[in-house]
């Protein structure tokens, strides 16, 4: 399968075993709760028990030939995810996830650069992953957090709120690239961009848009970038946190530990250079490796491919929803990321998310880590089907049929 | 049954349409408490005024949340209004044995309470049908507090 050529879906589903399956009460399984975690296909799978079955050793410190090509496959790894958002080798530093990359940053730089007075710049779409961190280094630092509003149930940005909250006081903007509960795609180049012309930072938390759009940090021009693998086909424990070289070569450790340090006293240490300053402790190598073998199952398919795929499909479903009676899709008219949250008359989102199990169609209800955003626009939380580009027409039409009967259950 | 007409019986679905005992009492004389049930942000207040002998006088409830922990917490208020505080524990331990529990609920000792047997085949929401029971047991020592179900 060449990147060029529009992909045989239906042969590339059928590279997930997961998806097969049916539920204990006899119902095909229809998975649509892809923002929370995807699946994993065979290549990924096989990359996995490869690892383990060939190469698995300590790295970095063994002079023997295992521990070598241990060490070599993950620095490649490393090479491999750099390439895959547009970075340099040295400027990908592993984490276990999204949240760990984002908690990183709030620890190493803000103990660097934050100030009592200052504040971090937030929006009020942010995951509770990109607002916790924040809250924890202003309590320590003495700072406070402003946010970005959103306008209404279209998840959409005050338009005109960003250059005037971009003051110099403001040391850090921090934002979602595509939200998971609604689905708005933020303009981060030029937001980047703006905030880079005031000489305010940016991280971009990218858990909802690698794996789905083409993402190059160095066009967003974002100076952090954070990224888990098991929304884009790797398992969970894996994440990547770019940094811009500049950035991360002046900024203090995170976590201490072997690995990390040049030369180790007693009473104190030196440690070595980016990216493994930031990498204390034997790491997660396997995830490493698989994590760049989903980058080539990835790039096999073809992001532009991928992301055309999440579309066509999420326009279906958006469409899917409203037709329902009674049922209110809830996110951006326009482009939005490949989920849509709903909500339901009358039908709470976990009874119906409940409900829906009974079908075997797998859903996601509640607040979707978004508590604040809810309670702003007054939903009781919604309900959330996502998608990535293994599932189907028929799948949404299915679902359609699905939550058309759970509405009369209710009724 | 199939186990969703099993968990959301018709006295549920009843109670979650048309919640009895719903609305703040003011404070005081009524005890107050608040259960939230992090997993889901869903948050109920539970009011407790007792009468002059102890005994629990009008248990009211107010909140937003799922059919399961709406008609619990509706139930909840009108089968411990007039019990004594013991009493209304032992209701308490009870209901938590039928929503999580193996064991056969005793229909004859909670009556109505055992139409939420169903919940045990669903372990996420046995949190749900707890919510109002927690804070309520919260009212009962009379402390003002807040609760959660995790």
């Amino acid at each position: 399968m060449s990147p060029s050529s529009t992909p045989d879906w239906s042969a590339v589903r059928a590279q997930f075993p997961i998806l097969s399956q049916v539920q204990s009460n006899g119902q095909p399984l229809i998975y649509l709760d892809n923002a929370a975690s995807s699946q994993k296909p065979q290549a990924v799978i096989d990359a996995l028990v490869r690892y383990y079955t060939h190469d698995n050793a300590n790295v970095h410190r063994g002079l023997y030939e295992l521990s070598a090509r241990a060490t070599d496959q993950y620095e490649r790894a490393r090479g491999r995810v750099a390439q895959f958002i547009g970075a340099e080798e040295n400027e990908i530093i592993f984490t276990r996830g999204t949240t760990e990359g984002v908690n990183l940053i709030a620890h190493a730089w803000c103990s660097k650069n934050l100030r009592a007075g200052d504040v971090i710049l937030l929006t009020e779409l942010e995951h509770h992953s990109n607002l916790i961190p924040w809250q924890l280094a202003a309590q320590r630092h003495g700072a406070t957090l402003r946010f970005v509003p959103v306008l209404d149930e279209t998840g959409a940005p005050d338009p005109t709120a960003l250059p005037a909250m971009l003051t110099p006081e403001v040391k850090l903007f921090a934002f979602v690239h595509i939200s998971n509960s609604l689905g708005t795609i933020h303009p981060a180049e030029e937001w980047c961009a703006l905030a880079r012309s005031r000489g305010i930072a940016t991280l971009v938390d990218g858990a909802q848009s690698a794996g789905h759009i083409p993402v190059n940090v160095k066009d967003l021009g974002c100076d952090f970038y954070v990224l888990g693998g098991h929304k884009m086909c790797a398992p969970t424990g894996i994440g990547a946190l770019y940094g811009r070289a500049e950035m991360l070569d002046e900024l203090p450790p995170f976590h201490g530990g072997g690995e990390m340090i040049e030369s180790v006293r007693y009473d104190r240490a030196t440690y070595r250079a980016a990216p493994a300053r930031f990498e204390a402790g034997t790491p997660n190598i396997a995830g490493a490796i698989v994590l760049a073998a989903a980058c080539d199952y990835l790039d096999g398919i073809g992001i532009g491919h991928i992301a055309a795929r999440d579309e066509a499909l999420t326009r279906r479903m958006v469409d899917a929803l409203n037709s329902i009676n009674g049922v209110r899709a809830i996110g951006p008219e326009g482009p939005r990321g490949a989920l849509s949250s709903f909500v339901m008359e009358g039908v709470h989102p976990h009874d119906l998310v409940t409900a829906a199990s009974e079908y075997g169609l797998a859903l996601r209800g509640g607040h979707h880590c978004t508590q604040p955003l809810m309670k702003k626009l007054k939903l009781p939380g919604t309900a959330r089907a996502s998608l990535y580009f293994y599932n189907t027409e028929a799948e949404i039409d299915r679902m359609a049929e699905i939550l058309t009967a759970i509405r009369k259950y209710f009724a | 049954m199939n186990p969703l007409d099993e968990l959301y019986q018709a006295v549920i679905l009843e109670h979650s349409r048309r919640p009895r005992n719903n609305g703040p009492q003011p404070v005081p004389p009524a005890f107050h408490a608040e259960g939230v049930n992090p997993s889901c942000g869903d948050e109920i207040e539970v009011w407790v005024n007792f009468t002059e002998d102890g005994k629990i006088g009008k248990v009211t409830f107010q909140g937003q949340g799922c059919a399961i922990s709406q008609s619990a917490a509706s139930i909840m208020t009108v089968k411990t209004a007039g019990r004594s505080v013991e009493e209304a524990r032992a209701m308490l331990t009870g209901f938590h044995e039928i929503v999580s529990t193996e064991i056969d609920p005793d229909m004859d000792r909670f009556g109505e309470l055992a139409v939420f047997a169903g919940v045990r085949q669903f372990p996420a929401r046995v949190k749900c049908a707890m919510l109002g029971w927690r804070a309520l047991e919260q009212a009962l020592n009379r402390s003002e507090a807040s609760v959660t179900t995790e």
